[in-house]
């Protein structure tokens, strides 16, 4: 079996293609793990792992816990908001207390982008970046891929993924799209002109303002989450001019949906804003994998962090 | 590569009849269930499956594939991860008795691991061993097979492989005094 090519998941640029089958190979064994009578394995008891969370988080920091948990792993947790942080303690400073109590591996979300790079020269320990500031979530975008090749079949060649909504403050979007194009996939972003980056195009993507066409295109939407606490302030000119606008442009609603005349797979990334971008009918129906990325979510992080552990 | 025919076809075939035939003293197989280690052990637990099905007339005789990757005490220790293999256990093994069945037997820790893996499954009311290949004296923990295809002396350095005929195309045993390439 080979290892993978990186000593920390920073994010996805910079793995190959061998990196991410290897992932999802080992987290399919880790799922069938998650569906035994007893879901654990003492593969990491010698490991202690850190959650750092220097924003909130229900869904990946919950994930990552089980992860650690059903691989037997010591967890112990951190959230900024009841930390010395508050007291104007740097993060290099920060991280080098919590190793100086023998900490193997570190899971960081951090609000500014890149945050987990410039810690990657700084500390000596395996990193893995829950999502930092608007650039990278690395592990969300395993765990689509793979619940894409768990229903689509494990060949995402030529398969055309469209991620749709606010494109500008997503690291979803960013780690999806170069998983899903290290994986062979055409990707399509789409949402309305403000909320596309101008150099989208740089990530050899296609670009759409149309929703309608780009169903009509897509084997697969990936419905982003309208991110209401990154649209600026009162004082500062909106991105949109009102939800019930956007709604209307960009919401995935049974109208849109009955007008195709095919399936259509739909992922959302969670936390859903029911009736904004997507509605509630589609959210709970059978098209959507949304429960099953949250399933899957906990085997690709233990697949992780199986294969990064240090020997 | 310098390799030594341990056991040919024919005595394949015997010792295999022998193990399944071992297994039938001591049980009826209606509380016993097959649980081949992977990767390797679950084509001689298959085997033994369709010889004991064909013994008892019997097509229900269970059989599991268990993988002890996750489970082992060296996972750590290595170079490289290990790979885990698939795991198919479609039955529970609380009250049942269990044969474990692997091909090579030398330092038992994958038998260990595998007893370890096995409780994820419940609690079995007797666990035993049958193994094609024992290489004596070399065990590192206190766990000795229950069934015996054959017992044969061995240096840490030599190699045993088992081939299978469906794999292989022909059913052997083979000593390389280096690990094969």
């Amino acid at each position: 079996m080979s290892k993978l090519s990186v000593n920390h998941l920073l994010g996805i640029r910079g793995m190959t293609r061998e990196d991410l089958e290897l992932i999802f190979n080992t987290a399919s064994e880790f799922k069938e793990v998650l569906n035994r009578p007893i879901r654990k394995v003492p593969s990491l008891r010698d490991l202690t792992v850190a959650n750092l969370f220097f924003e909130n988080s229900t869904r990946t920091r919950l994930s990552f816990e089980l992860a650690q948990k059903r691989l037997s792993a010591d967890v112990v947790n951190f959230s900024a908001a009841s930390s010395s942080v508050k007291k104007g303690e740097t993060l290099v400073d920060t991280v080098n207390n919590i190793l100086a109590m023998k900490v193997d591996m570190l899971v960081m979300r951090h609000p500014h982008p890149g945050a987990i790079h410039f810690l990657a020269d700084k500390v000596d320990t395996t990193l893995i970046n829950a999502g930092d500031g608007t650039h990278e979530h690395p592990t969300q975008a395993l765990l689509d891929a793979f619940s894409l090749r768990e229903k689509l079949g494990d060949d995402l060649e030529g398969k055309k993924i469209a991620i749709v909504g606010d494109i500008r403050h997503s690291r979803v979007a960013v780690s999806n799209i170069l998983a899903l194009k290290l994986l062979g996939a055409r990707v399509r972003v789409c949402g309305p002109a403000t909320l596309i980056p101008k150099h989208m195009s740089t990530l050899g993507v296609e670009i759409s303002h149309d929703f309608d066409e780009t169903l009509v295109w897509a084997d697969v939407v990936n419905m982003l989450r309208i991110q209401h606490e990154r649209q600026g302030d009162s004082e500062s000119i909106p991105f949109f001019p009102s939800i019930r606008e956007y709604t209307l442009n960009y919401g995935l609603t049974q109208d849109r949906l009955n007008r195709l005349d095919k399936q259509i797979t739909v992922l959302h990334p969670g936390p859903i804003n029911r009736g904004v971008e997507i509605s509630s009918a589609i959210a709970d129906s059978d098209h959507s994998l949304i429960l099953d990325q949250v399933e899957n979510g906990v085997a690709t992080r233990m697949a992780v962090m199986y294969l990064l552990a240090r020997r | 590569m310098d390799s030594q025919v341990l056991i040919n076809g024919e005595q394949f075939e015997l010792i295999l009849d022998r193990l399944a035939h071992q297994l039938l003293e001591h049980h009826d197989f209606t509380k016993t269930d097959l649980i081949g280690l992977q990767p390797r052990g679950i084509r001689l637990a298959h085997r033994l499956q369709a010889k004991l099905s064909e013994l008892l007339n019997d097509t229900q005789i269970r059989c599991g594939e268990l993988d002890v990757t996750f489970h082992r005490d060296d996972l750590r220790m290595r170079d490289k991860p290990i790979a885990p293999q698939q795991n198919k256990m479609e039955f529970i093994v609380d009250g049942r008795n269990v044969v474990l069945v692997d091909d090579v037997f030398f330092t038992g820790r994958t038998i260990r691991a595998g007893l370890d893996a096995l409780l994820a499954y419940g609690r079995p009311d007797k666990v035993e061993l049958a193994i094609l290949i024992d290489r004596r004296f070399s065990r590192e923990l206190p766990i000795e097979p229950t069934y015996i295809g054959k017992q044969i002396d061995s240096i840490v350095d030599q190699h045993v492989v088992v081939e299978w005929k469906e794999e292989n195309g022909i059913d052997r045993v083979l000593l390389f005094n280096s690990k094969p390439e």
